[in-house]
């Protein structure tokens, strides 16, 4: 198999917050720091780190949410920076840690904003209706997300569960090519969590869709990810399989918490205990 | 899966679905009925409120003098009907334009509304209506209100004070990240006292009959103006109500916030200039003509949204017309409550209005954007 180009091609890349116009006082502390690294198209990517280590603001900046202030991101060949915002939302989604939203659209609704950056402008800017194509994609995500039912409900009377899923059907309606996540899985409870994460890992073998996604759960991203991403304080730690990331050294120096890590009994990845009270003399 | 292949026919949607279509989105024929309701109630509200004022004059002799003028012409009209005069020139422009100003206030609260993601944001209640207010007051201070050809210059001060004060609003509501609405409510109560008191102060130092003038025109008063000047103010709305409506869609993916719309292929930025230029333009233009009327805005878009759901298509262009119908109706009352003498329609709006904002900011406590 000839190795496909990558999704994303980062190159020292810095951001610190506080340097926009609107933003008062000086230049905060850099929250990434000369991170060069690659996503491969079709790999599911985890980033990893402690709160505060810069990984939302990384997803922020692959998204081109965010402008990065030093250093480069090429999406599939071209510099993010350079391209049109709907050129981007139609090769990547982005699924927020969290949704707000102050007026009842209905499901259906939240899940059709997804087909905005593949809308015809048409002479009435972008009064026009969802077309044929539209709908059916719309469709097919909640689909693949269950839920299609709750289709004429409203984001604001399902649970936080079904409209987080509503929101990743969102990001699938935009028929990206890569998917980012900000801790996807951080409000549902553990039948939803593994679903998720199997509906993840699903559209990447069928589809090829690159995922990147943050998250806290160092087991879920253990079993369900290609490469693992380690962050520590802006800066890139570590980056390989789970194999080479999930250890107890490196897990110890970037969280500064002693762990046990053993073999997943059915898949054979690493898997991690948190310490317990005897832990200390046993090891 | 293909990617970045997809046609897209502009066409209705008319695919079959699973679940109901009808009831999750809103489809091009719910707009077009809900819209021809809309404009039949309008007409019906237009039509209705002809006969009421300080002349009554009843709906038969209403038709009869359209009959005889669509026959004859005005010319020999305006001579032996006393009552054609009253009916073209003073009461059907007035009730235009009421219907312009309200559907102006209430498409300029639907746009706010969308920009802040609060259902409270209001021009009046945001001192945008002040802002604007003070730069009409200042320009008739020096006296560089001048009228050339029927257009005035009083709406472009109107509209720079109008795009100051939306201007601080908005900053403060960035600067403290995502907008609480007490913190909105109360950066509005300022804006509205500081502005206020530049107005009493310019209003303290003016040549006092004009100054009364000026203080009745405060508080929303709705005169009948002359038909070039309602064709120039017809022209301010139209522009800004379809440079708002063509960005409807854009306005849905706002409401979830400049990050995700951001993510969604949306130029937030530009967007959120086109609100502001388009909001200070629309409040500027109602506010040089009809002075400070408050809590349409609010209201209606608030009413509207209950009925037609919150998707912009829609809520736009129906909250434009059932703002419009509101002051027409609150016109109506203002001329004939203590009829021969009139009401400022600006208090008539707060009376009914005010009551409902408070009851909402109480009802939704705690669970309202904050």
């Amino acid at each position: 198999m000839t190795p496909k180009p990558p999704a994303y091609c980062i190159k020292e890349l810095g951001y610190r917050y506080g340097t926009r116009r609107h933003e008062t006082g000086r230049p905060g502390a850099w929250s990434l720091r000369n991170m060069s690294f690659e996503v491969r198209d079709g790999e599911i990517l985890g980033l990893l780190g402690p709160n505060g280590s810069g990984k939302t603001s990384l997803l922020k900046l692959l998204g081109k949410i965010m402008r990065p202030e030093t250093g480069s991101i090429e999406l599939f060949g071209s510099d993010v920076t350079g391209m049109v915002q709907d050129v981007v939302a139609r090769l990547v989604a982005f699924v927020p840690q969290e949704q707000q939203q102050i007026f009842p659209f209905s499901i259906m609704e939240t899940v059709l904003m997804g087909r905005f950056p593949h809308r015809a402008r048409g002479r009435f800017g972008t009064f026009g209706w969802e077309g044929e194509t539209d709908l059916r994609m719309a469709q097919d995500a909640m689909k693949d997300m269950d839920v299609l039912h709750l289709a004429d409900r409203s984001i604001h009377d399902v649970s936080s569960g079904e409209r987080q899923r509503a929101i990743i059907a969102r990001a699938l309606a935009q028929q990206p090519r890569v998917l980012l996540l900000d801790e996807p899985t951080a409000f549902l409870d553990l039948n939803h969590q593994v679903e998720i994460c199997r509906i993840l890992r699903k559209l990447n073998d069928e589809r090829g869709l690159a995922v990147v996604l943050v998250s806290h759960d160092l087991n879920m991203a253990s079993q369900y990810c290609d490469r693992i991403m380690l962050m520590e304080n802006g800066r890139l730690f570590r980056i390989g399989t789970p194999d080479d990331v999930i250890t107890p050294d490196a897990l110890h120096a970037v969280y500064r918490c002693d762990v046990l890590v053993d073999r997943h009994p059915g898949s054979g990845l690493p898997r991690v205990t948190l310490p317990g009270r005897q832990m200390t003399r046993h090891s | 899966m293909a990617h970045g292949t997809t046609i897209n026919p502009a066409a209705t949607a008319n695919c079959t679905t699973v679940f109901d279509l009808e009831r999750s989105v809103v489809t091009h024929r719910r707009w077009l009925t809900v819209m021809a309701c809309l404009l039949c109630a309008s007409a019906a509200v237009v039509i209705g409120s002809l006969r009421f004022g300080a002349e009554s004059i009843s709906y038969t002799d209403t038709v009869n003098i359209f009959l005889l003028w669509l026959r004859n012409g005005s010319a020999k009209l305006e001579s032996t009907e006393p009552n054609f005069m009253i009916l073209m020139y003073v009461r059907l422009p007035r009730i235009v334009l009421a219907f312009m100003v309200g559907g102006c206030l209430a498409t300029v609260g639907v746009g706010l509304q969308a920009l802040l993601r609060n259902p409270l944001a209001d021009p009046y209640v945001l001192g945008i209506s002040s802002g604007a207010a003070l730069g009409a007051a200042l320009a008739m201070l020096l006296g560089v209100g001048v009228t050339a050809m029927a257009v005035s210059s009083l709406p472009l001060f109107a509209f720079i004070g109008g795009l100051l004060s939306i201007g601080i609003v908005y900053r403060i509501a960035v600067s403290y990240g995502h907008l609480p609405v007490h913190t909105l409510l109360l950066a509005g109560v300022v804006l509205n006292a500081v502005f206020s008191a530049l107005i009493m102060f310019i209003t303290s130092i003016m040549d006092p009959n004009r100054s009364f003038g000026m203080m009745s025109w405060l508080m929303g008063t709705l005169l009948a103006p002359d038909y070039p000047a309602l064709g120039a103010l017809a022209v301010y709305v139209g522009v800004g109500t379809a440079v708002l409506a063509s960005q409807s869609t854009a306005l849905n993916i706002l409401t979830l916030g400049e990050e995700s719309a951001r993510s969604l292929g949306v130029e937030v930025e530009r967007l959120k200039k086109t609100i502001f230029v388009t909001a200070a333009l629309l409040t500027g233009a109602v506010v040089s003509v009809s002075g400070l009327i408050g809590f349409v805005g609010m209201v209606i878009p608030h009413a509207v949204r209950l009925f037609v759901g919150p998707d912009h298509r829609l809520l736009l262009p129906a909250s434009a017309l059932v703002g419009g119908m509101f002051l027409v109706i609150a016109d109506a009352l203002a001329r004939t409550l203590l009829a021969p003498s009139e009401i400022p329609v600006g208090v008539v709006t707060a009376l009914a209005g005010g009551p409902i904002f408070l009851y909402l900011l109480t009802r939704r406590k705690g669970g309202l954007a904050s």
